[in-house]
């Protein structure tokens, strides 16, 4: 099985999470397992791309859950980019666009979380 | 339902991920129906939730899912032989009462199918679990 995460960068401050393929309890894991790495090391603002992820599943966006809970006590913020139109209609219904903003690209994303 | 309604049948063992096979049918379906875009990434999502609802909880080892097309809908049923399910008793999830709270982050499946889907009806007993949902063809139909 492939990694589900594609790369992980810095940039102003910001960690940008590149994920890949299908977004299911496996990427959810991985991402919440780079989230808590980061985390410890101080940072608080993080950028999930996906724009390689174009299928998600509940299970793996209910994880997200438990990233925006964590950033929720240290004043942190977690945000999109890139999302497929049924990924952010997704969001849309699980409540999480209510507590993430979505970007159109990684730059723009970058910016308003620096 | 007519009988020259064309229908696809899948037979789907719980292995990990295998709801994307039936969602790679109805990619093929829908392109076949001429369906938007949108519509099929909705009914490819409400297929993976259907599917992952009956693995997780039906305790079978296979699942069933039946694509019927017809002049004005895709009718699709993911049938399972498992334990069933109360439906009154699945809450509908709030993401606000799931944030800084004991309660489980899970349980999405049944409101996205809701949404996502036009018509969603749930069949269940000891015997197993009939989802049948609906997506029509034109939005003004």
């Amino acid at each position: 099985m492939s990694n589900p995460i594609k790369n992980v960068q810095e940039n102003n401050g910001v960690v940008i999470i590149a994920t890949e393929g299908y977004f299911n309890n496996v990427a959810g894991d991985a991402v919440l397992e780079v989230f808590n790495q980061k985390l410890e090391e101080g940072k608080v603002n993080f950028l999930i791309d996906m724009s390689d992820s174009k299928v998600v599943n509940s299970i793996g966006v209910s994880i997200l859950i438990e990233i925006i809970e964590k950033l929720q006590s240290v004043d942190g913020k977690l945000a999109f980019t890139n999302l497929a139109s049924i990924v952010e209609k997704t969001f849309n219904i699980m409540g999480i666009t209510k507590y993430c903003e979505v970007y159109d690209s990684v730059d723009s994303g970058v910016e308003k979380l620096s | 339902m007519n009988k020259n309604n064309p229908v696809v049948e899948l037979k789907l063992p719980v292995i990990p991920d295998i709801e994307l096979s039936a969602t790679k049918t109805a990619e093929v379906i829908a392109k076949h129906m001429n369906l938007s875009e949108e519509k099929t990434g909705e009914i490819s999502m409400a297929i993976i939730e259907s599917c992952i609802n009956a693995f997780e909880h039906s305790k079978t080892k296979e699942i069933f899912i039946h694509f019927i097309v017809s002049s004005d809908k895709l009718t699709i049923k993911v049938k399972d032989k498992g334990v069933g399910f109360d439906k009154s008793k699945v809450e509908i999830p709030n993401i606000d009462n799931k944030l800084n709270t004991d309660e489980r982050k899970r349980g999405w499946g049944l409101q996205l199918v809701s949404e996502l889907m036009d018509t969603v009806e749930y069949d269940s007993d000891e015997t197993g679990t009939t989802v049948t949902m609906t997506k029509k063809r034109e939005d003004n139909e």
